[in-house]
């Protein structure tokens, strides 16, 4: 028989983070202890407990780990819930990768990159941010701009205090949507605190995040100055085969699950706005 | 080309049915035409096509994926698929036949569907030359030629006999099979019915639909046209367009649980349901309108626009009489077109 996609592969997972009151991070492997299967950032797997379901989620760990994989994953379905509620050493089936990828190699190579994502939105984008701190020669100045709706719902903060803000040469903006005790950063939206930063316009953006936010920082940068071929984001659909052929995340001529989920601005003004 | 004397058409199912499974169009209880396993006996319709399209042989309505047994937290995978057995499909016409190479090009382009691709390599497509195309066909607007069917084998039949031409290995397998009863012929009386039916073919009412200006240049500006409203507005999200549709192809995944695992199924889905496309998230088409939008212009534009011109759609007519507020794929193409309904 030949391979085939929809038949998965097993999966363990070994270890579950706690990183907001609704985001977990499970980090999988297969049986034999090693990555289930390689992939580059911004691409996706299909996750599935048997009998539960099966869903497309952004693999959050950078290709350049080479011990396992990780999914940040919000709980807000069927399918979550039951991912949340589950122990280390549960087996999981996966399968992928699938889609595009953002243009580490290509297009995004020696260039000054913004990261800017809300809430779970810093998902997909945290596997790009990590393999470009692991290849920081091929890239010029990084900042990232992340924001949430309270200091306890920022994903990965750890990570982001221990090792981001430590680096050098990559400037963190971090925001939250209202005032809160014991913290004293910025608080504000996305769409905004970008405009009041002012990002030099040669940067490349890689944007993820609600689609209200989406929306108005995309507005933003525009207004500073920004091209729309400047700025990259990935996008989420309903998916239940992950390679073009059951029709759920078709958008005009294109397949989210195949042809995207990573999207530049003028490519998506080509197609309906349906998503 | 061969030829076999129509009372011996009995047979000839029995050759063919001795050495692979045989479907056949023919009337069920009920007098609706489908495609039945052939037995002793068993007559072809005398209806012009079957009430559902014959892309089930290929992709069924429902079809196992992988099976699973649970143990506490461990899961195990089991591959269900088997070789499938050769058959063959008798009767099959150029609309549902051009149908196949239209769901090639969905499910054997990269990644390969194995599950379609084992059917296809394993079964045999007879087709049939229409004689009498009815008012909702139009298949000649797809380039489709009625008269001369595509297919591993063609045949035409008139009132005293059967006509067959190989068309690929697999129909030429078929007929050596076949051997004494066969007689060779030439294709004189093939050559006068595909003309008196290409007669008829022309003056077909939906004959001449235009579908210029159909493809992917003019992809937003037929999107966003405002003819949607008012093609949508009464319909009821029922599905039976995508169901009898030979081209249709989306799929849902499914688990079941059996009581002893889970059985992860495909089945038939239809774009035209509120759900398809509806997450944890939100809906991004919330209303019958963009439903189905996306029907017609998949069929009419992105289809086309991503495999060189070719129209997801093969003129059939079974959405034109199977629609209960009798809307249809002509009538979009010429609204939009400019024409008034």
């Amino acid at each position: 028989m030949s391979p085939e996609t929809l038949i998965p592969k097993l999966g363990v997972v070994t270890d579950i983070r706690i990183d907001t009151p609704d985001v977990k991070t499970f980090r999988v492997v297969g049986l034999d202890g090693k990555k289930v299967f390689e992939h580059m950032p911004g691409q996706c797997a299909m996750l599935s407990i048997p009998g539960v379901g099966e869903a497309m989620f952004s693999i959050t760990s950078s290709p350049t780990n080479t011990e396992f994989m990780e999914f940040s994953i919000k709980k807000c379905g069927c399918l979550t819930n039951w991912l949340h509620a589950m122990d280390v050493g549960q087996q999981i089936t996966i399968r992928g990768p699938y889609g595009n990828s953002f243009p580490v190699e290509g297009a995004l190579k020696g260039q000054d990159l913004l990261f800017v994502a809300g809430g779970i939105g810093l998902a997909p984008l945290r596997s790009v941010i990590n393999y470009v701190r692991d290849n920081r020669q091929n890239y010029g100045k990084i900042q990232i701009v992340y924001g949430s709706r309270s200091k306890d719902d920022l994903v990965d903060y750890k990570e982001i205090l221990d090792e981001w803000m430590a680096d050098d040469g990559i400037e963190v903006n971090l925001t939250i949507d209202q005032p809160q005790e014991g913290w004293d950063g910025h608080v504000g939206f996305v769409p905004n605190y970008v405009k009041e930063l002012e990002p030099d316009l040669n940067k490349t953006v890689l944007m993820c995040g609600p689609p209200i936010m989406i929306k108005f920082t995309l507005a933003g940068l525009k207004e500073l100055g920004f091209k729309e071929t400047q700025v990259y984001t990935t996008m989420e659909l309903r998916m239940k085969c992950g390679v073009g052929k059951c029709g759920r995340c078709n958008i005009g001529s294109k397949y989210v699950c195949k042809d995207g989920p990573v999207f530049r601005f003028d490519e998506l003004d080509e197609l309906p706005n349906e998503y | 080309m061969l030829k076999l004397s129509l009372d011996r058409l009995n047979d000839l199912f029995a050759a063919v049915a001795a050495d692979q499974v045989l479907y056949i169009p023919a009337d069920d209880a009920s007098g609706q035409a489908r495609f039945q396993r052939w037995h002793d006996g068993l007559e072809m319709t005398g209806a012009l096509n079957t009430v559902r399209s014959a892309k089930d042989f290929f992709f069924p309505q429902t079809e196992n994926l992988v099976d699973f047994k649970l143990k506490g937290k461990e899961i195990e995978i089991i591959d269900p698929r088997t070789e499938h057995e050769d058959f063959v499909i008798f009767g099959v016409r150029a609309c549902d036949a051009r149908s196949f190479t239209i769901l090639d090009k969905v499910f054997l382009v990269d990644p390969v569907d194995s599950y379609y691709q084992s059917r296809r390599e394993h079964g045999t497509v007879v087709t049939m030359a229409c004689t009498q195309p009815e008012e909702t066909c139009f298949c000649t607007a797809f380039g489709i030629d009625a008269a001369a069917p595509e297919g591993d084998c063609s045949c035409w039949m008139d009132d005293t006999s059967l006509y067959l031409q190989p068309q690929t290995d697999k129909g030429q397998r078929l007929v050596d099979h076949l051997g004494d009863l066969l007689q060779t012929c030439d294709d004189s009386a093939v050559a006068a019915q595909q003309q008196s039916t290409r007669a008829v073919l022309e003056k077909l009412p939906f004959a001449n639909l235009s579908l210029d200006g159909f493809d992917g240049e003019h992809l937003l500006e037929l999107f966003d046209s405002e003819k949607w409203a008012e093609l949508s507005e009464a319909c009821l999200g029922c599905g039976t367009c995508t169901f009898v549709c030979p081209t249709c192809q989306c799929y849902d995944i499914k688990d079941f649980d059996t009581g002893s695992g889970i059985q992860r199924f495909r089945c038939w889905d239809s774009c035209m349901y509120s759900d398809f496309t509806k997450m944890a998230h939100g809906n991004p088409r919330l209303t019958q309108l963009e439903r189905f939008r996306q029907r017609f212009m998949h069929k009419l534009v992105y289809f086309p626009a991503n495999n060189e011109g070719e129209y997801g759609c093969v003129g059939c007519g079974r959405c034109l009489s199977k629609c209960p507020i009798s809307m249809n794929i002509v009538k979009v193409a010429k609204s939009l077109g400019g024409e008034n309904l």
